[in-house]
């Protein structure tokens, strides 16, 4: 199993989440992170005075697929989240020991 | 809080007959009592009182969301603290009878003789409670004014023993300076309608000297300490504007045309200073921004405060035009290069908009508004403006002299300032045991039937 974590731009979350939907992932955790790359911070004025603020608000993607899927999945979602600018974001993948759903107990390919 | 020169003389006409008449005079007394003016001013206290809650939510959404419930707790505390004080001794030190034209003795300790008749001396036709309580809400709200420059790093009894040392070293004296019958100010003929000089720059001096006593916070100059919350701070700003109709407008003590014209000259200088300060800050770093408007609209308030029953609407726009524009430039500009951490801008927009208030009152006060007034200097009277310099040095040197003294007294009993561990958790937590935003719960109630953080 493996398990791919993105980091998305927030405005594109629906996209990719429709896009895994067709592909048939209903499963996943989103979270709401803030983080810098390539992408340059922008600046806000609070009372005058400038602050640079470089860490962006993104969302982060987590899901976990079989290892058979996993070169398809991340083309499926590197086209809905790809805007084609800097700050699209990251893919990562992970190999993974186990999956156990809590519920069953069952585990492996059974419990994704 | 106006002269009423012109009362008191005819008052004065009336001496011999009163003399001769005194049964049927003091009767007469009980009936001046008019249910127009009582209703006025009492809802007009209930309107000043708001804008201590308002000023809650204006600095509490200015701080870092760690430090929200101790900067709400700050103004809502003082509430508390200063309507207990006054009524005991507060009032009888400000309102008294005079002491030597620097403070009131103690005849109304604990409110004694302060009843429901009215007290020809401070308003004819209300209550003498009315009027008490009505002045109980600006000693309330000065206070707090103060508390925005020491947010986010001090620790909380000494706060409280500081406020409580305060409002009746340093806030009592200058309202009887300046208001009480007698007082060396009010006799000068210093004009300060509505508190310009009591008000605003005793909380604005007290509030920079404070901020340099206790020093910078944690963080200041290399991280960024952002408001967490501006949408509170507009509602709080809002709230401000909408009490202090009461404030100004109120201070006439009295339903009445000079109540109505303060009533428009405070909203017109808040709405120039707003817009001044937007633009100012438009052109100089390119965004106008909302917490701009919010804090231009308190700074033309602060400026129209001691002018409010004195002049008329066209230099109401200037006075609030230029207060937008020279506190901004205190704010953004002054502070800056000076370094002090004033954290939520007491001192650039209380003290400088106060101070620019009281000398633009001694420029553009005309008879024409209240008889009881004087002319300023556009008016054919230069005196006036240096009449009202002294009012606002001697409100400098005593609020700065004052609460330094204060703050180094109180600092031998307690800590002024939180720890780097408490000021790192934030206030909330170190000082109060609460989180403001508890959106992810840990931990389980502690002890036998206690309640603890997971709520009840």
């Amino acid at each position: 199993m493996t398990k791919i974590e993105c980091i998305l731009r927030p405005g594109r979350l629906e996209e990719v989440k429709d896009a895994l939907g067709k592909f048939g992932i209903h499963g996943m955790t989103v979270s709401q992170v803030l983080g810098c790359g390539l992408q340059k911070g922008r600046t806000e004025v609070y009372r005058g005075r400038e602050y640079s603020i470089n860490l962006l608000p993104k969302v982060k993607v987590e899901i976990v697929v079989r290892d058979d899927q996993v070169n398809e999945i991340v083309r499926v979602i590197s086209e809905a989240a790809r805007t084609g600018e800097i700050g699209d974001g990251k893919i990562f993948t992970y190999r993974i020991d186990n999956a156990i759903r809590i519920r069953t107990g069952e585990q492996g390919d059974d419990a994704i | 809080m106006i002269w009423r020169s012109e009362r008191l003389k005819r008052l004065l006409y009336l001496v011999p007959l009163m003399v001769l008449a005194m049964p049927a005079w003091a009767l007469a007394d009980e009936a001046k009592i008019d249910a127009g003016d009582t209703t006025f001013v009492l809802l007009s206290a209930a309107l000043v009182w708001i804008m201590t809650p308002g000023l809650a939510l204006f600095y509490g959404g200015m701080v870092r969301r760690k430090n929200v419930l101790s900067t709400i707790m700050h103004s809502f505390i003082i509430i508390c603290l200063v309507s207990v004080q006054w009524v005991l001794i507060g009032y009888t030190l400000a309102f008294g009878p005079d002491h030597g034209h620097l403070i009131g003795d103690l005849s109304w300790l604990g409110l004694k003789d302060v009843g429901q008749t009215p007290n020809a001396d401070y308003a004819a036709t209300i209550p003498h409670l009315v009027f008490m309580v009505f002045q109980l809400m600006f000693a309330i709200i000065t206070a707090a004014l103060i508390t925005g420059s020491f947010a986010e790093r001090m620790r909380f009894p000494a706060f409280l023993a500081f406020s409580l040392l305060w409002t009746t070293i340093v806030y009592d004296p200058l309202a009887h300076w300046v208001w009480g019958v007698d007082g060396w100010l009010r006799n000068l003929g210093a004009l300060d309608f509505a508190g310009g000089t009591v008000v605003h720059i005793s909380s604005g001096v007290s509030g920079l000297v404070a901020a340099l006593v206790l020093g910078r916070r944690r963080g200041y100059g290399s991280e960024p300490l952002l408001p967490h919350n501006l949408p509170m701070t507009v509602l709080g700003a809002a709230l401000l504007w909408f009490g202090w109709f009461g404030f100004n407008a109120g201070s006439a003590l009295a339903a009445n045309g000079l109540a109505a014209s303060a009533f428009v000259v405070t909203n017109t200088a808040a709405a120039a200073a707003a817009l001044a300060w937007v633009i100012v800050e438009w052109m100089h770093h390119g965004k106008p921004t909302v917490l701009g408007a919010a804090t231009g609209c308190i700074a033309g308030l602060v400026a129209i405060t001691p002018a409010a029953g004195f002049v008329t609407p066209l230099p109401a726009v200037l006075i609030g035009l230029v207060a937008g524009a020279v506190c901004y430039l205190a704010v953004a500009v002054l502070k800056a290069k000076l370094g002090y951490d004033d954290a939520l801008d007491v001192f650039g927009v209380h003290g400088v908009g106060g101070t620019w208030g009281a000398l633009a009152t001694g420029l553009f006060a005309t008879k024409a508004v209240n008889p009881a007034g004087a002319d300023g200097l556009f008016y054919g009277n230069a005196g006036q403006l240096w009449v009202q310099l002294v009012g606002v040095a001697a409100a400098w040197v005593l609020a700065a002299v004052g609460t330094y003294v204060i703050l180094k007294v109180v600092s031998l009993f307690w800590k002024l300032r939180a720890t780097a561990d408490e000021e790192e958790q934030g206030l909330d937590i170190s000082q109060h045991g609460e989180d403001g935003y508890a959106d992810m719960v840990l931990g389980a109630p502690a002890g036998n039937g206690t309640v603890g953080l997971s709520g009840v």
